[in-house]
């Protein structure tokens, strides 16, 4: 028997926002997205309402074939999106939805990613993002019995800091089926692993030359470096205040973070943001950064 | 001990009270060896005596025909490893797509080490093709192996007329009969059997007892080599608790062969009532070639695992095939082969009876289980075989 915890037995046998949405005022738009199928044994259809103007989620709701695990995430899900705007929506990750519950058994972690993929799925119906462009489904089919992508299969390893292909199995299922594709999830893995570690050497080359790098850096590049500024020079210097800061995203020059524990709410925020933060990431990596939070 | 409702028969049984009492003397006062020449052992050696002497009679054996085993996945073990080794020019084995695991995943090993196996199908019932059978036989063929019921659906194979095609070809037979062995009454006298796996627990005896018949003259090598016990075919001092164990429950289980009629009406009640209270629901399997304890029902469009663990609410104890409940992403293999639509696969459930099923417990699972059902679809996407998102999908798998 799986060992669920209590958290993920209550949103089974009482989950919140289960159904569909029908109803709307003006100014409102209704979005779904599919994920999964009856053929893999589980799937969902998230629907949301959003405010137009705000882009703000009025509502969700979730309709669930699946196992109590994966009812319970579906339900979490919709618990975490209510009141968010659709760029924080897209910001949740599988991890976050599994945390709500109390954590999942590492078989089950699918039904969190099945979540955070519905959720994508409706944010882009509703944005006119067409799905064939996303990032998932770019690339070559690595398992053919669940149909799931080395783009997919990479941004999970990613995110959730997968080392074998047995986790990946857990994840997105890939590896599962007749089990033919696991060397190939163990080489993208090793790949992964390599483009991470050259990613920090040069990281670290930029910081120890203390210059700004002439060659332009890769996004992974820019991540990387800046996670590591953060780690080593800014973060220290706001623990003094008891403050915290979290790389959130970055969309080119645009540098998106989250301004934590006395940061949050200290009046003089945006002179660090900008003083402290933003300057020294102009000054290491791009005169051309800017710093925001979120 | 938490009360339920037990409909997992097929998982394994409870331990008879009759069965329990007349192994205990063996766990605490008769602790002697069987082996031993002094009378202290010598009696515990009777007990075991008397304990082959019972499964024989269960199976219309002879008593030197039975070895003790530790399970049923030993007994096939056994029974293949032997066959095989017995005739080692012989590369070619004959078995089924629904065997259990024991069977199913040795096979497949046996095919790394150069065996070539033939997996029967089964159609969309569960039954196999005599004349598939008859075409896969050679001369080379060694051993067929099937089942001889289902432990998913219960469908019973035509053992006898399958055992008569390996016999024209010079196969050594054997079967696997752990569900079915005090279900159906048994005959080695006019069977054309050659091995039998029979497993304790699945009759009322406890886990960790098992035996394997071996028809006289049937060319059978031993795969654990040791000591002279069991006449050299199986070496290990006995588990003599469990042999007196699973004796008493071999006497108990033919005397309760008589009443078998019992338990298939209960099964019929509930599986009739199911079909009637909740619309989209099948019953997998054929409905007559089946174990009287067993049903298999399949709820459409939603999931087993979600449908067992709300009957655990009202400690209701069933099993499912589905992908869920077992990790392993693919649903039963036993129901793909029957190539069952999708939409049925994933919320199948498998109810089993024993003699200890009551009317009442029975009355008790058909008051809960039309809301369970009826919860869990308005939880689901799907709803009817018309909904195109659920089309497109069953249609790819058909296209596979």
């Amino acid at each position: 028997m799986w060992d669920y915890t209590d958290k993920v037995m209550e949103f089974f046998y009482n989950p919140r926002n289960q159904g569909t949405i029908t109803e709307k005022n003006e100014g409102e738009a209704i979005t779904t997205g599919e994920v999964g199928s009856i053929s893999c044994g589980d799937a969902l259809r998230l629907h949301l309402k959003i405010d137009t103007a705000t882009e703000i989620i009025l509502d969700a709701r979730f309709q669930t074939f699946g196992c109590a695990s994966a009812i319970a995430s579906s339900s979490a899900l919709t618990e975490l999106l209510v009141g968010k705007t659709l760029d924080e929506a897209l910001s949740l990750t599988n991890k976050q939805i599994a945390e709500f519950l109390g954590g999942l058994p590492e078989e089950k972690m699918h039904c969190s990613v099945m979540g955070q993929e519905a959720l994508e799925a409706a944010i882009f119906n509703y944005r006119g993002i067409p799905l064939d462009n996303h990032d998932d489904d770019e690339g070559a089919l690595v398992c053919r019995c669940f149909g799931v992508s080395d783009a997919r299969i990479r941004r999970i390893v990613s995110e959730n800091g997968l080392t074998t292909a047995e986790q990946v199995t857990h994840y997105v299922k890939a590896g599962g089926g007749c089990g033919s594709c696991l060397t190939d999830i163990d080489d993208l893995i090793a790949e992964i692993v390599l483009e991470q570690e050259t990613a920090v050497a040069a990281a670290t080359k930029v910081i120890q030359s203390k210059t700004i790098p002439t060659t332009p850096l890769t996004n992974l590049q820019k991540i990387t470096l800046i996670q590591q500024i953060l780690e080593q020079e800014i973060k220290p210097m706001l623990a003094q205040d008891g403050g915290d800061v979290e790389l959130f995203d970055i969309e080119g020059d645009l540098v998106k973070v989250i301004l934590k524990g006395a940061c949050g709410s200290c009046p003089s925020s945006t002179a660090t943001l900008k003083m402290g933060i933003e300057a020294r990431l102009q000054e290491r990596i791009s005169p051309t950064l800017t710093v925001i939070a979120v | 001990m938490r009360e339920c409702i037990y409909l997992d028969n097929n998982a394994t049984t409870q331990i008879d009270e009759e069965v329990l009492g007349a192994m205990m003397p063996y766990l605490t006062l008769y602790y002697g060896n069987p082996s031993s020449m002094h009378t202290f052992g010598g009696q515990v050696g009777r007990a075991v005596t008397t304990a082959r002497e019972q499964v024989a009679s269960l199976l219309g054996a002879d008593a030197s025909e039975i070895v003790f085993t530790s399970c049923g996945t030993e007994g096939d073990n056994a029974a293949i490893r032997g066959a095989l080794a017995a005739q080692p020019n012989k590369r070619h084995i004959v078995t089924s797509e629904v065997e259990h695991p024991a069977v199913l995943n040795l096979c497949k090993n046996l095919e790394k080490q150069g065996y070539t196996v033939t997996y029967l199908s089964v159609n969309n019932q569960g039954q196999l093709d005599l004349s598939e059978v008859e075409a896969s036989l050679t001369g080379n063929t060694a051993l067929v192996s099937i089942m001889y019921a289902n432990n998913e659906t219960g469908v019973v194979f035509p053992v006898e007329k399958v055992g008569q095609l390996a016999k024209d070809y010079g196969a050594i037979f054997h079967v696997d009969a752990v569900q079915a062995v005090g279900k159906i009454p048994l005959n080695m006298q006019t069977s054309t059997i050659d091995l039998l796996t029979l497993s304790g627990h699945k009759i009322h005896a406890p886990k960790g007892i098992g035996a394997l018949y071996v028809r006289r003259g049937t060319r059978f090598r031993p795969s654990m080599i040791g000591g002279h016990q069991e006449r050299g075919r199986r070496a290990g001092t006995e588990n003599v608790p469990g042999i007196v164990a699973l004796g008493k429950a071999a006497e108990l289980a033919q005397y309760h062969l008589a009443n078998v009629s019992g338990e298939r009406q209960l099964r019929d009640y509930l599986e009739q009532t199911i079909l009637t209270l909740i619309p989209n629901t099948v019953v997998n399997g054929h409905p007559i070639q089946r174990l009287p304890n067993t049903t298999n029902i399949g709820f459409k469009y939603i999931e087993g695992e979600a449908i067992l663990l709300s009957l655990n609410q009202y400690e209701i104890c069933a099993s499912s095939g589905s992908a869920c409940t077992s990790g392993s992403l693919e649903p039963s293999h036993v129901l793909r082969a029957m190539g069952l639509p999708y939409s049925v696969l994933h919320g199948s459930i498998r109810f089993s009876l024993s003699r200890y099923t009551t009317q009442t417990q029975i009355d008790r699972v058909l008051e809960v289980l039309p809301g369970i059902i009826e919860r869990l679809r308005a939880l689901s996407p799907f709803n009817s075989d018309d909904s195109s998102w659920l089309q497109e999908q069953e249609l790819a798998v058909l296209a596979k």
